[in-house]
């Protein structure tokens, strides 16, 4: 196929295939069209490709081909935790006791739902170390807002709905300033340090009597340890706003130390990441949230109760901020991640967090000195190197994720955490072998040197992919958001 | 314990250290103060072996009562329909349901396309020009669709219909307390919006009226004439929330001049699973685009003139817009937005229009024959598949009956709707047989009057 365009599926669609046989209409039939005001019966049909089934099969077998996953290679992407999704999760979800299941079936034929619901809120609250869980966030962006409306009601309940700021390292992931905005918190911005944490000078002076929370990300999006967390939970709690832990980074310190130990009032975790969701290309994810005592009577409702070994939904919480998601969560993603859980177990997650972290820093001591880091203590489960010796050398970060391409692995996570000029955030799990690890050094190694030596091999990158580089800017400029038939 | 996901050897482990300069992993973790530092061991249950665990979550699968063994007639948002084999070994390829999100675009065509395909597709469906990769679900994509009007009109009050999802109501009420938003509730008539409230409700402080088509009570809404009422304050905006089966045989909103059409594609290709993972979609016109939570594929070229796919506008997004964005969202439902595809893909043009007409025609049958058995429907406006029937004593009641005899029964109206104590809300989708509605409706009839 190269150098032609690949069809979409409109392009192979012709009148008089079908791809489908449906159950024959074997009720006496009636008249639509006389029962209906003709205003409401469909006068153009949706025009859907028409293909036969090997056709269909034919054109998705070569857009997974024409994609990249964790099978297919190492795949480092900061932030992400792109670790392997073991098969196991994707056959239990299959059972057809759990995916064939419906959301308003009494609760008494759907005791085992319930049961892995539960059990699932009491592995996460003792991983987390907080009081309560609910599964209800469908994602890491809803837990954030969910917790944040948690604090807002909480505040109130106080006498406190003065409280509209919210503090946002400048570090952090833009979801964290945007679930505040959607909250209806003003966003405070707080500086970091030269070693990458938080200043807690500065959160001294940002934090007043309007303070509702910090949200913090720990490990932080530069993969370090806020070492003075208890000195900022202090400082945040004195001034009476909660704290709010970011659980995206969570796979770097399970059984070593947990949130709720450092002060933290509510956490939310990445189902999708960290307990192998998977990640399905952009989603669906999951995304719990957990809470202190404090704060249980505000969750979202229903919330899972058990009572001599029957379970149940209770929705009499009249301090409840309400419904945050329809139903009770994305279901099928909480069982893909209890699965993981219990196949690890207690020593197992702590082997994960050890393993990410040790694969973190012997990436980063092996390329340490090929390229800048700015920061140089040990990293948690991920790292981030700046590309500005290189850039200054004419390639920029943007080439060598691009060049990295060549080598079958996908690119860091770039330009991002925004405060690390031309940043690679490079997180590669606890998954990955050595010599994987090992190949993504010498790969690494070797462009740094074609950056002295040879640079157009970096600038001509990507050579094997199925597109060259792409026109970003004139995509967004003119969008072209659907296809069109020729006419 | 063995850990089947954990390469790294004691072997490599040394090596590694030793480069890294330390004697040990704890060393690595001596930044985190010793009064944080956990001491002592998770309390989780202790792993099990691969074979036993795979049994004791068939077992404990095996307590639910699933929908391959009941025969059932509850729908209320969440519907039983046909899902071709072709979905499953499409979504079960590891570049799909391994990948991420497409950063990187010359490595992830693939799943661009994909989602260029399912906007495209929905974009037909819905008839409106503009059409995201998709939102959570449907619930909170009624959500943001207030966002986005209240954000664009500038003004704070959103009336919605009574007969839009109870769950997608009571969502809007939680985050309009975020957006400062005043939510007035619009009643019904028969079943339908009462479009004598809606007129009265509807001032220049409006900016949005939300409805559902088909509604929640299976009703089809008069969108034609919700249109001539909105005229009246041009600056509403016109938002329905629709199962796109329904739109199969159904005029689509966008033909009456809807301004936003949402819903969730479940109803296409994705199983029930206790209500998620769904897929929420969010379809506008060409003005709010740039107004538009989550993400857009567009169109381009690589340097060759090859046609390729990217992400575009992503500018509105948290991840570089921070707390200026168009929304929080981050992950979408990509893979369940795949599976939707490769289901409408399969169905095609003709199969999505006979798919819906066969429902209409099935839930037809349904109802005449309940009328028959003495359990007439509740409202004469016209439907899709759904059918509300009074019964004589409490639904929970009947449907702990209805259970016994191998059916999941319809959705208990009275939970959410005072006024509909005693009432069943029933689905009635293509795959289910005459059969099983005959013998559905005896035992209802036999439950009813006994």
């Amino acid at each position: 196929m190269a150098n032609e365009n690949f069809p979409l599926i409109f392009e192979r669609s012709k009148e008089g295939r079908n791809g489908y046989n449906l159950p024959a209409l074997d009720v006496p039939e009636v008249n639509l069209e006389e029962e209906l005001d003709s205003a409401y019966v469909r006068k153009v049909q949706a025009n859907l490709p028409e293909v036969d089934e090997l056709e269909l099969m034919r054109h998705y077998t070569g857009l997974s081909n024409r994609n990249f996953g964790i099978l297919s290679g190492f795949y480092p992407l900061g932030s992400c935790t792109m670790k392997y999704n073991p098969v196991i999760n994707e056959d239990v979800i299959r059972l057809p006791g759990f995916s064939h299941i419906h959301p308003y079936q009494d609760t008494k034929t759907i005791q085992g739902a319930l049961e892995l619901m539960y059990d699932l809120q009491v592995h996460l609250e003792e991983i987390t170390g907080m009081d309560e869980i609910t599964l209800q966030p469908a994602a890491g962006s809803q837990g954030e807002w969910t917790a944040l409306m948690i604090f807002k009601a909480f505040h109130e309940a106080n006498g406190e709905s003065h409280r509209n700021e919210v503090i946002v390292p400048d570090s952090a992931h833009g979801t964290n300033p945007s679930s505040a905005a959607v909250a209806g918190f003003k966003v405070v911005e707080v500086k970091s340090n030269e070693k990458g944490l938080v200043d807690v000078e500065d959160l001294k002076k940002v934090v007043n009597e309007n303070t509702a929370a910090l949200m913090l990300t720990n490990p932080n999006t530069l993969g370090l340890f806020e070492t003075e967390i208890l000195e900022m939970s202090e400082i945040v709690h004195e001034a009476g706003g909660k704290m709010y832990y970011d659980g995206a980074n969570l796979n770097a310190i399970m059984g070593y130390a947990r949130p709720g130990d450092m002060g933290f009032d509510a956490v939310h975790l990445n189902l999708h990441k960290t307990f192998t969701g998977p990640h399905g290309g952009g989603g669906p994810g999951s995304g719990p949230i957990g809470v202190t005592d404090e704060l249980k009577p505000f969750l979202p409702k229903p919330v899972v109760v058990e009572k001599d070994g029957q379970y149940d939904f209770d929705y009499d919480l009249p301090q409840s901020i309400g419904m945050v998601k329809t139903y009770y969560g994305n279901f099928g993603i909480n069982v893909r991640a209890y699965t993981y859980i219990r196949t690890l177990g207690a020593e197992g997650v702590k082997k994960v967090s050890e393993g990410a972290v040790l694969n973190a820093n012997y990436l980063m001591r092996s390329l340490e000195d090929s390229y800048d880091l700015p920061f140089t203590q040990h990293c948690k489960h991920e790292f981030v190197l700046s590309g500005n010796r290189q850039k200054k050398q004419g390639v920029k970060t943007l080439d060598i994720a691009k060049r990295l391409m060549d080598f079958d692995i996908h690119p860091p996570t770039v330009y991002f955490p925004l405060i690390v000029e031309e940043a690679l955030m490079i997180e590669p799990t606890e998954t990955e072998s050595k010599e994987t690890l090992d190949h993504f050094i010498d790969t690494m190694k070797q462009i740094a040197d074609e950056t002295e030596n040879n640079q157009d091999v970096i600038h001509s990158a990507p050579h094997k992919t199925t597109v060259k580089r792409l026109d970003e800017a004139t995509a967004s400029r003119k969008p072209k958001l659907r296809w069109e038939a020729e006419v | 314990m063995d850990f089947r996901y954990l390469p790294v050897t004691e072997t490599d482990k040394a090596e590694m250290l030793e480069k890294i300069g330390v004697k040990s992993t704890d060393e690595l973790f001596s930044d985190i103060p010793e009064k944080v530092r956990l001491d002592r061991e998770l309390q989780l249950t202790k792993p099990k072996s691969e074979y036993e665990l795979k049994r004791e979550l068939t077992q404990m699968a095996a307590k639910n009562a699933n929908t391959l063994d009941y025969t059932s007639f509850l729908g209320a948002g969440v519907y039983d329909h046909f899902i071709p084999s072709v979905v499953d070994h499409v979504i079960s390829r590891q570049e799909f349901y391994t990948s991420y999100t497409p950063y990187q675009p010359e490595m992830t065509q693939g799943e661009l396309q994909a989602m260029f395909e399912f906007q495209t597709m929905i974009s037909e469906i819905t008839a409106m020009p503009v059409v995201n990769s998709s939102l959570y679900d449907g619930g909170t994509a009624v959500v943001e669709a207030m966002n986005l009007s209240v954000g664009q009109t500038k003004k704070k009050k959103l009336l919605i219909s009574s007969a839009v999802h109870p769950e997608h109501r009571q969502l809007v009420k939680t985050a309009s307390v975020g957006k400062g938003v005043e939510v007035v509730e619009i009643g019904l008539k028969d079943g339908q919006t009462d479009l004598d409230q809606l007129e009265k409700e509807l001032d220049e402080d409006v900016a949005a009226f939300i409805v559902q088509y088909p509604n929640f009570l299976g009703q089809i809404e008069p969108l034609e004439k919700i249109r001539e009422v909105l005229d009246k304050q041009p600056k509403a905006m016109m938002v329905v929330s629709s199962n796109p089966l329904a739109l199969g045989y159904l005029t689509p909103p966008g033909e009456f001049g809807a301004d936003i059409v949402v819903g969730d594609t479940q109803v296409f290709g994705i199983p029930a699973q206790f209500g998620g993972p769904h897929c929420g979609y969010f379809a506008t016109t060409k003005k709010l685009m740039r107004k538009v939570p989550g993400r857009f594929v567009g169109e381009t070229t690589d340097e060759n003139g090859q046609r390729g796919f990217v992400l575009v506008l992503q500018t509105r997004e948290q991840h570089i817009r921070r707390e200026k964005a168009t929304s929080n969202i981050t992950s979408n439902q990509a893979l369940n937005a795949v599976a939707s595809s490769a289901a409408m893909s399969a169905l095609g043009k003709n199969g999505v229009k006979e798919m819906s007409e066969l429902n209409m025609q099935k839930a037809r049958y349904t109802r005449s024959q309940l009328e028959e058995a003495n359990l007439p429907a509740a409202f004469d406006g016209s439907f899709f598949n759904e059918v509300v029937v009074k019964l004589s004593k409490p639904a929970s009641e009947v449907n702990e009956k209805l259970f016994e005899k191998g059916f999941i029964g319809g959705f208990d109206l009275g939970r959410v709707y005072p006024e509909f104590e005693n009432h069943m809300l029933i689905a009635t989708t293509e795959i289910r047989s005459k059969e099983e509605i005959d013998a559905f409706v005896k035992e209802m009839g036999a439950i009813n009057n006994g």
